[in-house]
């Protein structure tokens, strides 16, 4: 079950509708990626010519300070917001160039804040992450989806709880199992960790990395820089809406780079035992 | 790699989720609700002044469609032709109109409290219609005021919208808050127009503002039949958009909708809807904002239903509310607007406690 959940059957037709159905991303691929792009959201420059790319088989952290432009450019390589300069490609096109219902099967994302205006349950709310796949072959897979999305975040015995009544960890667990259960080779995750406990922080990063392991490019937008540097590929610190560093964590991760952008002194060095990165506020 | 993931591996097979109590209580409440709505009808068409049995209703029914059955004696036969079905086909259209009008602005704002009644689009409608009234408007025939009611509906619709809107949310207080200006304004207008009108267009009005369908005939029937049929059959094809909907305009684009497109198309509907219901019946309020509440409650909040089925739930009440208006005080009529305010607000004042301490406020 959980293998279907990974790696999304692509056994389609060309079907009924004038859809152009995604073709599996080679790995390595580029999934989305921002050429030069410029966001001016209520006069200020939100992105000033960030060049960023996702490609099959990874995980990219965005971080970086509060207001530094990650959930802009995420829902930018979304497709939600249009640069005003430079370009957005997704799957290889234009974003622009993709009608809504095209999109929906090549990219999932999860907002930061999950809600959900009447109480639908749970297994409904992870069903509607199915409804691009409507019509076609896959919807025969709506099933296993839902039931391997569920039991992935560990939502199973919840699933036909209403889901205005859950608490805020269980809501993000929801929302990102709906988001899995839309089987897109990029998965676009707003701070995806930032309503949940240890345990379920490990397991949502576990799941994109093994989302990633089976093909599909990832980024997420995380505070926590410990959680990246374990689980990302590629880590790209935002600053005032430019990317200040891009790479791998252990290159990107940077003591003095960081003190500077997060106007906060910090501290990096490896696990006494692992070896992992640890990155840790300095306190006095 | 992880225990996680094998756990959940072993687990699968175990864990499925268990079947619905909603989902299999859905077939019976959708059967129940069309008996009941047929019985309703049957009975109303019988009851009144000069009685008929439901058999000789459906006798005479069927001998009309030619399966059978047998004609009423010509008084009966009058009476039921000329007078009560042309009335309960009314209540059946205005109702269906108010109950699905209601389901669908519910799920385009992504509120429960939304309803043509209670944020003013059925006073913005009958704006429209006492206008086309009061002005002696007639462009176009037996349509006009329907017609009128309907452009003014829009408008009120559209204006509602765009101020109870901020940031790609409503807020129940803002929502709230923009009914009580629209209706306060639209009350302003129709009190205009009956400053200049004169006593007979008063006496008409007058109608309007009550909420009635002792004025039923064959022609207004098929005065409001276009507009109430276009959105009766539009809306269910909506629903798994609504359904979409109900996540946020973000995340339902993310799932593939056109938000702008939906929205537009269901503001139409409504528009359409309130109008036909408003152009013949005045404003009958709270219909819209019980049935489907009542229809959640029972079956959940899927749209695939709830659109379909409160437009049903809706013929039924109202069917059942004038069969009330016309027989709980005979001789006389009491308005069925005022029937369903009566018996609808205190219902709105519960659902409103009892869904705010459910879910902790709407905000």
């Amino acid at each position: 079950m959980i293998r279907t959940l990974l790696a999304p059957g692509r056994a389609l037709a060309s079907g009924r509708s004038s859809r152009r159905f995604p073709e599996s991303l080679a790995p390595g691929a580029v999934a989305a990626e921002a050429l030069a792009a410029s966001v001016r959201l209520g006069g200020r420059m939100v992105l000033d010519g960030v060049d960023m790319s996702v490609s099959a088989g990874e995980v990219l952290a965005l971080v970086g300070p509060n207001g530094a432009g990650k959930s802009t450019l995420l829902a930018a390589l979304a497709g939600d917001i249009a640069p005003e300069e430079g370009e957005i490609r997704i799957a290889g096109r234009p974003a622009a160039a993709w009608s809504a219902p095209e999109l929906a099967l090549r990219r999932a994302v999860l907002p930061q804040a999950a809600a959900v205006s009447f109480p639908f349950t749970v297994a409904d709310v992870v069903r509607m992450g199915r409804a691009p796949w409507s019509g076609t072959p896959a919807e025969d897979e709506d099933d296993t989806a839902v039931a391997s999305a569920l039991s992935a975040t560990e939502l199973t015995d919840y699933a036909d709880r209403p889901f205005t009544a859950l608490s805020g960890g269980e809501k993000a667990r929801a929302a990102l199992a709906r988001v899995l259960a839309q089987h897109t080779d990029l998965l676009l995750l707003d701070e995806p960790t930032a309503a949940l406990d240890l345990r379920h922080q490990e397991l949502v990063l576990r799941l994109a990395r093994a989302r990633a392991a089976a093909g599909a490019a990832v980024v997420v937008v995380l505070h926590d820089l410990g959680l990246a540097a374990a689980y990302a590929d590629r880590a790209a610190v935002l600053h005032e809406g430019r990317v200040a560093a891009a790479g791998p964590p252990a290159e990107v991760f940077d003591e003095a780079l960081l003190t500077k952008v997060y106007r906060q002194p910090v501290e990096v060095f490896p696990h006494p035992e692992t070896g992992a990165l640890l990155v840790l506020p300095k306190r006095p | 790699m992880d225990t996680t993931l094998t756990r959940s591996e072993v687990d699968s097979k175990a864990d499925r989720p268990a079947p619905k109590a909603h989902r299999s209580r859905v077939p019976v409440l959708a059967a129940a609700l069309i008996v009941a709505t047929v019985a309703a009808a049957v009975l109303a068409a019988g009851t009144g002044a000069y009685g008929i049995g439901p058999g000789d209703v459906v006798g005479s029914l069927l001998h009309r469609a030619g399966l059978g059955g047998s004609a009423l004696d010509r008084t009966g036969e009058s009476v039921l032709w000329n007078v009560r079905l042309p009335r309960v086909v009314l209540a059946l259209l205005v109702g269906a109109s108010l109950g699905c009008a209601g389901a669908l602005m519910q799920g385009v704002f992504g509120n429960p409290l939304a309803e043509p009644g209670v944020i003013g689009i059925s006073a913005g409608a009958a704006v429209g219609a006492v206008g086309a009234i009061a002005l002696g408007l007639n462009f176009f025939g037996n349509w006009t005021i329907t017609a009128c009611a309907f452009v003014a509906g829009l408008a009120t619709v559209l204006l509602v919208y765009v101020l109870s809107r901020a940031g790609g949310r409503t807020e129940v207080v803002t929502l709230i808050l923009t009914g009580i200006a629209v209706n306060a304004f639209a009350g302003a207008l129709i009190g205009l127009f009956i400053f200049f009108a004169d006593n007979a267009q008063i006496t008409q009005i007058t109608f309007w503002q009550l909420g009635s369908l002792s004025q039923a005939t064959w022609p207004k029937v098929l005065a409001v039949l276009p507009c109430a049929a276009a959105g009766l059959v539009i809306a269910p094809w909506y629903a798994r958009k609504l359904d979409l909907l109900a996540l946020g305009e973000r995340p339902a684009r993310h799932l593939g909708v056109d938000v702008e497109r939906l929205r537009l198309t269901l503001v139409l509907v409504v528009a359409l809807l309130t109008a036909a219901a408003v152009a013949v019946a005045g404003i009958v309020t709270f219909v819209g904002l019980l049935v489907p509440h009542l229809l959640r409650m029972a079956a959940g909040p899927g749209h695939r239903f709830l659109v379909p089925f409160s437009a049903v739930g809706g013929a039924l009440v109202l069917v059942a509310a004038d069969l009330a208006a016309r027989t709980a005080a005979e001789p006389a009529e009491l308005p069925l607007g005022v029937l369903t305010a009566l018996f609808g607000s205190p219902f709105f004042f519960w659902l409103l406690r009892r869904t705010r301490s459910k879910q902790g406020g709407w905000a």
